[in-house]
């Protein structure tokens, strides 16, 4: 009996969540909002960074057939595995006042979180464009060759074939640090209107036994989610 | 004369698997090297599009010594068709434009009357990769010489197709070399084409030049027992 009444609140809960969600979503709740915003600020900044660097490298890995290319494979390939909460004790260490980066001042700031965040996500970004590109097909390379190109069109003919791969590295990583929890937590420090985004918010409501609020939270990063996949599928042509 | 190549020798992993003492090819001519499997034949193709550099010899081009890197301008001039079509992503017209494009080439009614010559026009705005084995050969072949190479290196090009594609691919193939001079470079193990297409045919076995001599004696009184018995379609190795 009790067992059944305890079901029962759950399942109100999520049905309230539900409810307060769209509730929130639709009157633009200003501290919501301020969620998303930081949640797609340091995410998006963090993705910014770990592409612009990640594409290139994870191209010229791909590309060249360098000495030793196992064991950068092997060392992207960890750094893919990194659990997001060994990076955030080690960016914890290194922006800590007694830590070699200490006086940039960042630590519980959204910097932190996205010097965090871009450490988890460029191994993401780097290896699977990597994969990506080694995957197209070397007969290919050795037809443009002979059609002429020269050695960038040569590269950038591969990296066109290679596209659909380099995007879903980035969607792979933006679904990856959108939704981590641990590192922002330890290096951010989930304070109100300055460094909670949406994971950390939804801890702080669980534990508050707020979960409305959590589900509504959880909603919306799962339509996030949703999103950035939709935007997968259709630059795939399978939308 | 296009190529001049002498003691042309090449290896893999300290495997010797080309060794030509002399090779000339005529501007103009379509020559056409036949041999078994293995005999080099697509190696030699690669030294001559300067895809690969030779372990040891020389090639002259047009008369110029080709060492190291060569000169973009003289890439252009050479390309190759490969006996699997690699096609790009994208749809039949642009994979047929895609080496003017290289060349920053504006693209002009030329695209659509390759296509047309070579019966593609109905895909023009198809994804290459959705065609049959036979199209995307065709493909590959409007790419190749809509680029006007002065060279055209043809590996196998019909391998595997069915005679209307083979029909097709041998005349448009027939009507460069007649039309623009185009020097032709056909490897082939199907002796037929070699005797319906070349002036010059050669035999080439585990790497070296058996016999080069006009398609007709090539066939009717060859020099060599080994060519004899290939052209009889004995196994020769």
């Amino acid at each position: 009996m009790e067992r059944g009444c305890a079901r029962d609140i759950q399942l109100n809960d999520i049905a309230r969540g539900l409810e307060q969600a769209i509730r929130l979503i639709l009157a633009a709740d200003p501290e919501l909002l301020g969620i998303i915003f930081l949640s797609l600020r340091v995410t998006g900044l963090a993705l910014l960074i770990s592409t612009l660097a990640g594409v290139p490298i994870g191209a010229g890995l791909g590309l060249a057939r360098l000495r030793g290319h196992g064991l950068i494979t092997a060392i992207l390939y960890t750094g893919m595995g990194l659990p997001p909460v060994v990076v955030g004790l080690f960016v914890y260490l290194m922006l800590s006042r007694s830590g070699p980066l200490g006086v940039l001042g960042w630590l519980f700031t959204p910097s932190a979180m996205v010097a965090a965040q871009t450490i988890i996500s460029f191994p993401l970004v780097t290896g699977l464009t990597m994969t990506a590109v080694r995957s197209v097909d070397p007969a290919l390379r050795v037809q443009v060759r002979s059609l002429g190109a020269t050695r960038v069109q040569e590269a950038w003919a591969v990296l066109a074939e290679a596209r659909i791969g380099v995007v879903a590295a980035i969607v792979a990583a933006f679904g990856g640090i959108i939704s981590e929890v641990g590192a922002v937590m330890l290096v951010g420090g989930n304070i109100a209107g300055r460094t909670r985004v949406l994971t950390t918010a939804i801890v702080l409501e669980t534990r508050q036994g707020e979960f409305a609020f959590a589900i509504a939270l959880g909603v919306i990063l799962l339509a996030l989610a949703f999103t950035a996949n939709l935007a997968l599928l259709r630059l795939q042509g399978k939308l | 004369m296009v190529y001049q190549s002498e003691r042309l020798r090449h290896a893999y992993a300290g495997r010797t698997v080309l060794d030509i003492a002399r090779l000339d090819v005529n501007a103009g001519e379509v020559l056409a090297l036949v041999g078994p499997s293995g005999a080099g034949k697509s190696t030699l193709l690669r030294l001559l599009n300067f895809l690969e550099t030779p372990t040891s010899g020389t090639i002259l081009y047009q008369g110029r010594l080709i060492t190291g890197h060569v000169p973009l301008e003289i890439r252009r001039q050479v390309t190759t068709v490969f006996q699997r079509p690699a096609l790009r992503r994208a749809t039949v017209r642009e994979n047929v434009a895609y080496g003017l494009r290289l060349r920053g080439i504006p693209l002009d009614g030329a695209v659509d009357e390759m296509l047309g010559r070579l019966g593609l026009l109905p895909f023009a705005r198809q994804p290459a990769h959705t065609l049959s084995g036979g199209e995307m050969q065709r493909v590959a072949v409007a790419r190749a010489l809509l680029v006007r190479p002065r060279v055209l290196l043809l590996d196998e090009p019909t391998a595997n197709l069915d005679p209307y594609n083979v029909g097709m691919i041998e005349e448009i193939i027939r009507a460069d070399n007649a039309e623009r001079g185009t020097t032709v470079i056909l490897v082939t193990h199907n002796v037929f084409q070699a005797r319906r297409l070349a002036q010059r045919t050669g035999l080439l076995l585990s790497g070296k030049l058996v016999e080069l001599a006009d398609t007709a004696t090539f066939f009717n009184s060859p020099a060599d027992p080994r060519t004899a018995a290939f052209v009889r379609g004995e196994m020769v190795y």
